[in-house]
């Protein structure tokens, strides 16, 4: 059985469907990559999956280890396992590093989670999860958060965003640490050095997705813009 | 039981260190009502107080160059349901030196008391004062606090001000700084207070960069519910050549409670500039949600956020 199946889940904005019969599942322990354009329905579908305020779906369901989640809060879906990393994760005034790291995590050592995001625990755990971390240092810590959670399921909203080039193994091993402790990854990604990683990869487009497979050959069909959908209209920005 | 001794247990029922008054090395004062209870100085740091009719009148003056190790400190406070308490206060820091002072203000039982404070800071040329004020109400509501405080940093001086006032019902607060800034001086205000019940806040805080390359700084963080209200005016003038300046103010307004904020920026120099931000509303959604992913609950959520602003 999948650990998340969606099943012909319609989200509408306005008038406009976001996501438009999208169905997708992901099996324990397997990191799912999706790669789409700007503007094609990931981070909705993020959204939707933690259960975000505004966030409803028109049709379709979201079932999570075999229940289905469309009714439950965010911190009810936290408590089955599911969490999320935001793409651009806000900041907190007056919470350390250290503290924000033992949220739902207590007791454990901390310093660990930020080396493994490429972090040193003596330069961070005392500073503050607010405006003085540039923005990779915090997607950084928000990535230690998540793991320290030891979730089952893993929404990671463009991890490899605003982290320089260089630093993309550091995401590359913190992926690979979610896969190794048993927890599933739902990755979004642009980089297709990350999206090989994965051991699934499907391909959004105009809220739908368009083909899932090998995460190699997804990348290279959606490096060469030839979408079933769209005809390549939709996916010429990545 | 002395009425220092039920002072300072009340101030370690407030989570305060009742042993601080102990030490040699630390000098202090400590009054109730219009009684000093108990005084220490130490090398460099002139200290006298008398009682008044209705508090107490205390002068300080930290000796140039001198940099006083440990901070200064003063307890306050009426133990009675009922009284008031105005302390008038001059501080003086000669050229070059240093200062920490670290102000406890206790009122456990208040039910209709009135506490003042009048503070004539000044502060010399490249000398520092740090100054942290931190009040222990009770639940009872029934206090009125009116601290003034007229503060002048000279040239190279720098003033670090700080104002908090979380535990226990607010009462009628009623805040009132005035900052004057030399040649290249510093000047920080920072206030917290969370309001509850029918609490009722009033801050104005005025930061005047009257020197070239003076530098302020007015930080305000508010929480209140319940039917509470709170009225925060930022002033800050910037009247000389590269003066910098900023107002920062965030209020967390929960149930029926109402805030505002005031911020007023002026600028009479051309080189100098003046900024402000202000955020007033509910608790902000992204960080709740944020919180909740770790599977805190809505309240739970709202908790940390505010403590966290608050801190």
């Amino acid at each position: 059985m999948a650990l998340l199946e969606i099943r012909d889940l319609t989200f509408e904005a306005g008038d406009k469907k976001i996501l438009d019969g999208f169905n997708m599942t992901i099996e324990p322990s397997e990191v799912h990559a999706l790669l789409g354009t700007n503007g094609t329905g990931k981070s909705t579908l993020a959204y939707l999956v933690m259960g975000c305020g505004g966030y409803r779906p028109a049709s379709g369901e979201i079932v999570f280890d075999g229940k289905v989640i469309d009714d439950l809060k965010i911190h009810e879906r936290a408590r089955l396992g599911i969490t999320m990393a935001w793409q651009e994760p806000v900041r907190f005034e007056g919470i350390s590093v250290k503290d924000y790291l033992a949220l739902g995590n207590e007791g454990a050592d901390p310093s660990s989670y930020l080396r493994m995001v490429g972090l040193h625990p003596d330069l961070y755990l005392r500073r503050m999860v607010d405006k003085a971390l540039s923005g990779g240092e915090r997607k950084r810590i928000e990535l230690a958060s998540v793991l320290g959670l030891k979730p089952r399921l893993a929404v990671l909203d463009e991890p490899d965003s605003g982290i320089d080039m260089l630093s993309t193994q550091d995401i590359v091993n913190v992926i690979k640490a979610f896969r190794e402790k048993g927890a599933s990854v739902l990755l979004i990604t642009h980089r297709e050095e990350i999206v090989v990683i994965a051991d699934r990869a499907s391909q959004i487009c105009n809220g739908r997705i368009v083909c899932t497979g090998h995460p190699e050959e997804v990348a290279e069909y959606y490096k060469s813009r030839r979408c079933i959908v769209c005809d390549g209209e939709m996916c010429v920005y990545v | 039981m002395s009425e220092l001794d039920s002072l300072m247990e009340a101030f370690g029922e407030a989570g305060g260190d009742k042993t601080v008054l102990a030490s040699e090395d630390v000098a202090h004062l400590a009054a109730s009502g219009h009684k000093l209870l108990s005084m220490r100085s130490v090398k460099g740091l002139e200290v006298s107080a008398r009682e008044t009719l209705t508090g107490i009148s205390v002068s300080v003056t930290v000796k140039e160059e001198v940099k006083i190790k440990n901070p200064v400190h003063l307890c306050f406070g009426v133990l009675h349901k009922k009284g008031t308490q105005k302390i008038k206060m001059d501080v003086k820091l000669e050229k070059n030196s240093c200062a920490g002072f670290i102000a406890h203000c206790i009122f456990p039982r208040a039910e209709k008391v009135t506490h003042i404070m009048d503070a004539v800071v000044e502060i010399g040329e490249g000398a520092e004062m740090r100054y942290s004020e931190t009040h222990y109400h009770g639940l009872y509501g029934g206090i009125e606090v009116r601290p003034r405080s007229v503060i002048k940093v000279g040239r190279n001086g720098r003033y670090f001000g700080d104002f908090t006032l979380t535990a226990g019902l607010v009462g009628s607060l009623d805040i009132d700084y005035s900052v004057e800034a030399g040649e290249n001086a510093v000047s920080e205000l920072t206030a917290r207070v969370f309001g509850h019940a029918n609490d009722d806040i009033k801050i104005k805080e005025k930061v005047s960069l009257e020197g070239e390359k003076a530098r302020g700084l007015i930080k305000t963080r508010i929480a209140i519910e319940d039917e509470a209200t709170a009225e925060v005016t930022g002033i800050t003038e910037g009247n000389a050549a590269h003066a910098r300046g900023h107002v920062d103010c965030m209020e967390i307004v929960k149930d029926n409670a109402v805030a505002r904020a005031i911020p007023i920026v002026s600028v009479t120099n051309p080189l100098a500039k003046v900024t402000h931000e202000a955020a007033i509303g509910s608790v902000d959604k992204k960080q709740m949600e944020t919180l909740m992913a770790h599977g805190l609950t809505p309240g739970e959520s709202v908790d940390m956020i505010v403590k966290g602003m608050l801190r």
